[in-house]
């Protein structure tokens, strides 16, 4: 795959995204097996700055850290895969940078309908459901009628 | 003076031991999943995850658990372990007006486009307690309704639209960051923020409240306040793009306040801002009020001698490791200060002694 091409980028960048926000667990269900790989740098726990906007919209500010985990790999064939997942699960960023170096091989179909599809489809059931909490929620006003009505 | 003294240890380990079984409490009673801190008590794991100024509910439920709900001490434990990460880098600034809200209100319009938005707030119950929450029963299910469509625009947004709010200028400037290098007082606003979001929340909230008392008296109205979640972007040097590496739930406050104008801005609409880790409501809104009265300066205000406007007091008293470290430190071992201090007072109170007599 030449990663250089924007469509490819910008499929590498959902499925990369999707890993990083995967339950570690479900993840590990959908791919128990993880492929024959070199580590080229071994699962690392770190943070990363979490920043915000002044007003929103405005000047950059530091507003915390969150936990990150990443790691780097290598497959026989020589093919690289990166993870960068949230937390600190070491086999969720190895697993994740796996799944990136296989989907740039011709195992990415299978991988994007047995693993990242449905990865993306439980996120978004679990969205909406919060988003139809929300909705029942929101506030319908009505006018009581008033004196000068009457 | 220090002098080093051995002894002790003994005592320490005992009292540690003490300490481990007090926090056990009555074997007879379950003992407390972390993961029953991070799903039942979510709000202090989010005030712990924000003043420890690290987002990992995981391990602000294990910190609770350590410090046996003491919040002060569980950020203690988060501020200590967040030194021992090493930084990966620092995210693209998250947008907020993305955000998928599980609350979204506003004080200022009743009809905003996207609407008013409750969520699970406390607001508008009776505040009784409720002794069925002390048997265990099943809760029953939320209502839902259609998801509405769409991000919901900011209401800071619309008001700019006319000119009667001031702007919040984009830039790409990289922020100072007090976790790297100490803080340098006069701070900019981007300082003043990161200084405050993980500051004590009852400190920035009596802040926020002397301010409304009138102590540097700046009126406010919530503009907007949302709570949700919102994804976190950063570039990966690896790959000379960015990808989302996780979603954080956060609690954003945009206050508005009246401004007379001055020379250089005709009369209009000023901003206060708060944006804290996780539903942290009552800090958001204190955060933005104080956020507000720290901009005298920068828009011509009078300097009331407020201690809400006074940048010094409110940026180096509101972190409550530091303010607790140095507190509590008194309690330890000062035998040869005191020591030295006993000499003074009884020379002292001989030479005042000495006087008298031979006045007498």
């Amino acid at each position: 795959m030449n990663a250089d091409s924007p469509t490819d980028q910008t499929a590498r960048r959902d499925w990369m995204s999707a890993l990083a926000k995967a339950d570690p667990a479900r993840l590990a269900a959908l791919m128990p097996e993880l492929p024959a790989l070199e580590p080229l740098r071994p699962p690392e726990i770190g943070a990363v700055m979490v920043r915000g906007r002044v007003g929103a919209t405005g000047a950059p500010f530091n507003l915390g850290e969150m936990t990150v985990t990443r790691c780097s790999v290598r497959l026989a064939d020589g093919t690289v895969g990166h993870g960068y997942v949230q937390g600190r699960d070491q086999a969720h960023a190895m697993r994740a940078a796996a799944l990136d170096a296989l989907m740039q091989t011709d195992q990415a179909e299978r991988l994007q309908t047995t693993v990242l599809d449905v990865l993306v489809a439980e996120a978004d059931v679990a969205r909406v459901q919060r988003a139809e909490k929300a909705a029942a929620t929101k506030v319908d006003f009505f006018t009581m009628v008033r004196g000068e009505d009457a | 003076m220090y002098v080093a003294v051995k002894g002790g240890e003994r005592a320490i380990d005992n009292a540690h031991a003490w300490l481990a079984e007090e926090r056990r409490g009555d074997p007879g009673v379950a003992e407390l999943g972390v993961a029953q801190i991070r799903e039942q008590l979510a709000l202090a794991v989010n005030r712990v995850m924000a003043e420890g100024s690290l987002f990992d509910p995981d391990l602000a439920a294990l910190a609770i658990k350590q410090a046996r709900g003491d919040l002060i001490e569980a950020v203690f434990l988060i501020r200590a372990y967040r030194t021992t990460l090493p930084r990966l880098g620092a995210s693209n600034p998250v947008d907020t007006g993305a955000m998928a809200v599980d609350r979204r209100v506003s004080a200022t319009f009743k009809d905003l486009p996207g609407g008013q938005i409750l969520g699970p707030t406390f607001d508008y119950t009776h505040r009784l307690l409720d002794f069925k929450l002390a048997a265990e029963a099943a809760v029953p299910e939320a209502a839902t309704a259609p998801a509405l469509a769409g991000p919901v625009p900011h209401v800071t947004g619309f008001l700019n639209r006319d000119g009667l709010i001031e702007g919040a200028e984009r830039s790409d400037a990289t922020p100072p960051d007090l976790t790297r290098e100490p803080m340098e007082l006069p701070a900019d606003r981007a300082l003043r923020l990161q200084a405050i979001t993980r500051g004590d929340e009852g400190f920035v909230l009596s802040m926020a409240y002397s301010t409304q008392r009138g102590y540097g008296r700046t009126h406010a109205f919530v503009g907007e306040l949302r709570i949700g979640r919102v994804a976190v972007e950063m570039d990966i040097p690896e790959l000379g793009f960015a990808i989302e590496i996780g979603e954080v739930e956060l609690t954003e406050c945009e206050t508005v306040n009246q401004f007379k104008g001055s020379k250089t801005e005709p009369p209009q609409f000023t901003r206060g801002y708060g944006l804290v880790f996780g539903q942290s409501e009552r800090k958001a809104i204190a955060m933005s009020l104080v956020d507000r009265a720290l901009r005298w300066k920068e828009l011509g205000e009078d300097d009331t001698g407020a201690p809400a406007q006074d940048e010094e007091f409110v940026l180096m008293h509101c972190d409550n490791i530091q303010a607790t470290g140095f507190l509590e430190h008194i309690k330890l071992p000062h035998y040869v200060d005191f020591q030295s201090e006993l000499e003074l007072v009884r020379r002292l109170r001989a030479e005042a002694m000495a006087v008298q007599e031979a006045a007498e």
